[in-house]
């Protein structure tokens, strides 16, 4: 196949490129070559890969679900492979690494929410779906119409998941190997574009097993590294982490004035406690049962369970999935801390305030550190994955994105399922192309952007809006077509205003203050009585910013007063004017590298100013969040399974009630399932 | 096609498809309830028994630290109990009836 040959060559370019632009990242420029080393080389296998699977790819089953011959442990893999993105990967070591037990705790909830996905959706999915969403709502209910809300849902929730996988991606690369932003956008861009127009749903699974096997074992090394200077005992690692002083003055940092009545032991000790992290308990809920629930009703994921042959595959390869993610979140747990003891927070948060650079600099760590070979090589392997991770995720949410533009809508809405073989995989490669190129152009116009909530918004769209439709759909008799595009629309709709308007936006008069409390200090305080913690007045005063509510707040001791703070550029002259009085080398250092942070801390509030000047409202018109959670599920995901149930209690479908026996028996026993000789 | 082939409604009366709707229904509504309770003491416990997470067990290891890692002990044990059922009874049953789906309800 000729057409490869222009690919490789575009991506030695790209490679080529990206090298040229390479600026200050993580990764010393004297070592970058390795990187691109590893890199490359990832590139290179999965490319053939590609060659090898466009091979095999002519007909719409094979090009949607790899012809349904992937077995149940390889697709337990790509579902881990899918699932853990650079932000569980990189960004749950750096919560635990920054802020300890609530980052392992915050973990959890992503392998519980496999339950659901096994126990209720997996079976049943491949028992009656053939490649989307769309046809397993189709199956019952008005195939039009529940194709075309499915489709739009799908794509919803890939777009948000997208944006946040290319910006979070571009970002992320940035600080790790200093390639340029647009380039490593669109230097995602074209490879996914390459495994999934040429090599379909094969390739994208292989790139995921690739990937997944890559960061698994890459994570299983940095652990016996880092654990076995403890005789692979936990006391004795959690020990070391409680009396390192890094951690206690990382905690102090955190626990504000309490700190003043606290021993250093007891400090540590509450890296190890919850509550650093995440203050708001209902908060919490909120989004576990976005998790929980997201998960299973997640585009790309659902479609996973379509590649394999039989119900009893899709099992296997959710049991497989679960094991490795959950033991990829345990091992999680060793790299945040062992990062914390081993770095120190204030150095990852320096590179990287979200902590993502944690698991990176522990590697370096571990290897020998930042002027060795094996050190350098080591986090230039780490970046290398997470480069694939992002490559490999993004894949695989543009073909589920593709498949509900051409399989539901083109092939299903607009031709009426009369669609030849031949036009269903052009379509198919067509959308993939289209929504591909999409996602470069949503990566670089969105550069810059606040996308944290996105990964969050996807989640909750699709526990609200795609699975109570699947659910009740698979479960319930009375479900039909009226049920499920409402509960759908309402419950995507819902999710996605409560986000609007929640604490997730950029709200302008905010960050101004928090600016100008950077550039111009703050004034001195009265000392300040213990407060006792404040109650919300009613529930609803818990979520929303409504009037006449008192809002809730912990218990405050007694603070003492507090002497003015300077401003960032008073700092920044006063450590100017001292540093050619310093004679210790380390003291030198240290200043420089205060001096370095201010300029930086200084920039970012003048940019921050200036990029905020004449504004005074959020992007939805409002000078404070209205709704107070991060996590809109615990309103929007009621609210999406009410919204069917009612739908279908109100309306009758003639079509749904008489197809229900026949979706049960066939999500049951399997019969008439999509085989996997199906052309 | 795939009415012509099948009496669903009558599969569906099928003492025996009604004995594996039953067996399933319980045994996974049962699991799926204990699974989503077990996890949600975590936050609640994280956010509302505090003083009970902070208690040391063994060295620095607290109440807290060996709660969340039960919970991957238990997501591992409920996904093992399921698929141990599922292949030992439910495809059991399940391939019974599809065995005998075609004669089922008189065959069209």
């Amino acid at each position: 196949m000729e057409r490869h040959t222009p690919l490789f060559m575009g991506t030695a370019a790209l490679l080529a490129s990206g090298l040229a632009c390479a600026g200050a990242g993580a990764v010393a420029d004297e070592y970058k070559w390795m990187t691109f080393a590893v890199f490359g080389a990832i590139i290179a296998i999965t490319m053939y890969i590609t060659f090898w699977a466009a091979k095999q790819t002519h007909t719409t089953s094979e090009f949607y679900a790899a012809g349904r011959s992937v077995t149940g442990i390889q697709n337990g893999w790509a579902i881990a492979g899918d699932y853990l993105s650079a932000a569980s990967f990189l960004g749950i070591a750096g919560l635990i690494s920054l802020y300890g037990y609530d980052g392992f705790m915050y973990s959890v909830g992503w392998l519980v929410a496999y339950i659901t996905v096994l126990l209720v959706i997996a079976e049943p999915c491949r028992n009656i779906g053939k490649y989307t969403l769309g046809d397993i709502l189709a199956f019952r209910n008005h195939p039009k119409a529940s194709k075309t809300v499915a489709a739009l849902s799908t794509i919803t929730v890939s777009t948000f998941y997208l944006t946040a996988q290319m910006v979070g991606g571009g970002v992320l690369i940035k600080t790790l190997i200093g390639i340029d932003y647009y380039v490593s956008v669109i230097g995602v861009g074209v490879l996914m574009l390459a495994y999934v127009v040429f090599g379909g749903m094969k390739a994208t699974t292989w790139v995921q097993i690739i990937k997944a096997v890559l960061l698994v074992t890459a994570s299983i090394l940095l652990v016996l590294i880092t654990w076995s200077q403890y005789g692979f005992s936990l006391p004795g690692f959690l020990n070391a982490v409680v009396s390192d002083p890094k951690v206690q003055a990382q905690v102090a940092k955190l626990v504000g004035d309490a700190a003043t009545t606290m021993t250093p032991q007891e400090l540590g000790q509450r890296f190890l406690e919850p509550g650093l992290f995440l203050k708001s308990p209902i908060d919490q809920i909120s989004l576990g049962m976005a998790l929980v629930l997201g998960t299973a009703g997640m585009p790309h994921i659902l479609m996973r369970f379509f590649t394999v042959p039989t119900a009893q595959a899709a099992r296997t390869s959710v049991l497989w999935a679960m094991g490795i993610i959950g033991g990829f979140y345990m091992l999680t747990l060793f790299l945040g801390m062992g990062a914390a003891i081993n770095v120190g927070s204030s150095v990852i948060s320096n590179m990287d305030p979200g902590g993502n650079m944690a698991a990176p600099l522990l590697a370096q760590y571990a290897g020998g550190g930042a002027d060795s070979v094996l050190g350098n090589l080591f986090l230039a392997f780490v970046a290398a994955v997470a480069f694939a991770t992002i490559v490999a995720v993004v894949a695989g949410l543009v073909l589920a994105a593709a498949s509900a533009m051409a399989h539901d809508i083109y092939v299903g809405v607009i031709k009426g399922d009369h669609a030849s073989p031949q036009e269903q995989v052009i379509a198919a490669r067509v959308s993939s192309v289209i929504v591909g190129i999409l996602a470069i152009i949503v990566g670089i116009a969105a550069e810059g952007q606040n996308v944290a909530h996105l990964v969050a918004l996807a989640f909750a769209v699709a526990a609200s809006s795609n699975l109570p439709a699947v659910f009740l759909t698979l479960y319930w008799k009375r479900a039909n077509t009226y049920g499920i595009v409402l509960g759908m629309l309402v419950g995507a709709i819902t999710a996605i205003t409560l986000v609007l308007v929640s604490p997730n936006m950029t709200y302008p008069k905010t960050a101004i203050k928090d600016a100008n409390k950077v550039l111009q200090g703050e004034p001195a305080q009265a000392a300040k009585p213990a407060a006792a913690a404040v109650s919300a007045s009613s529930f609803a005063c818990e979520l929303f910013a409504l009037e006449g509510c008192v809002k809730s707040g912990p218990a405050k001791p007694a603070s003492p007063e507090k002497p003015a703070k300077p401003g960032a550029p008073e700092k920044l002259a006063t450590l100017q004017a001292t540093l050619p009085t310093l004679t210790d080398i380390g003291e030198i250092e240290a200043a420089q590298k205060d001096i370095a942070k201010l300029e930086k801390d200084i920039k970012k509030a003048e940019d921050t100013l200036k990029k905020m000047e004449g504004q005074t409202t959020s992007m939805a018109g409002l000078e404070e969040p209205f709704f107070l959670l991060k996590n809109p599920g615990l309103i929007s995901i009621p609210l999406g399974f009410l919204m069917v149930v009612l739908g279908s209690l109100l309306f009758r479908d003639k079509r749904a009630e008489d197809m229900w026996e026949e979706l049960y028996v066939r999500q049951n026993t399997g019969i008439n399932a999509e085989g996997a000789s199906a052309h | 096609m795939s009415g012509s082939q099948f009496d669903w409604a009558a599969i569906d009366q099928d003492p025996r498809f009604q004995a594996l709707h039953k067996k399933k229904t319980t045994f996974l509504w049962g699991l799926m309830l204990f699974s989503i309770a077990y996890y949600f003491l975590l936050p609640v416990g994280a956010a509302y028994f505090q003083d009970l997470f902070k208690i040391k067990v063994w060295g620095p290891v607290n109440v807290g630290i060996l709660f969340a890692l039960s919970e991957f002990i238990v997501a591992w044990a409920i996904a093992a109990i399921y698929a141990q059922r599922a292949n030992r009874q439910y495809d059991a049953m399940a391939a019974e009836i599809v065995r005998d789906a075609k004669n089922i309800g008189g065959s069209k």
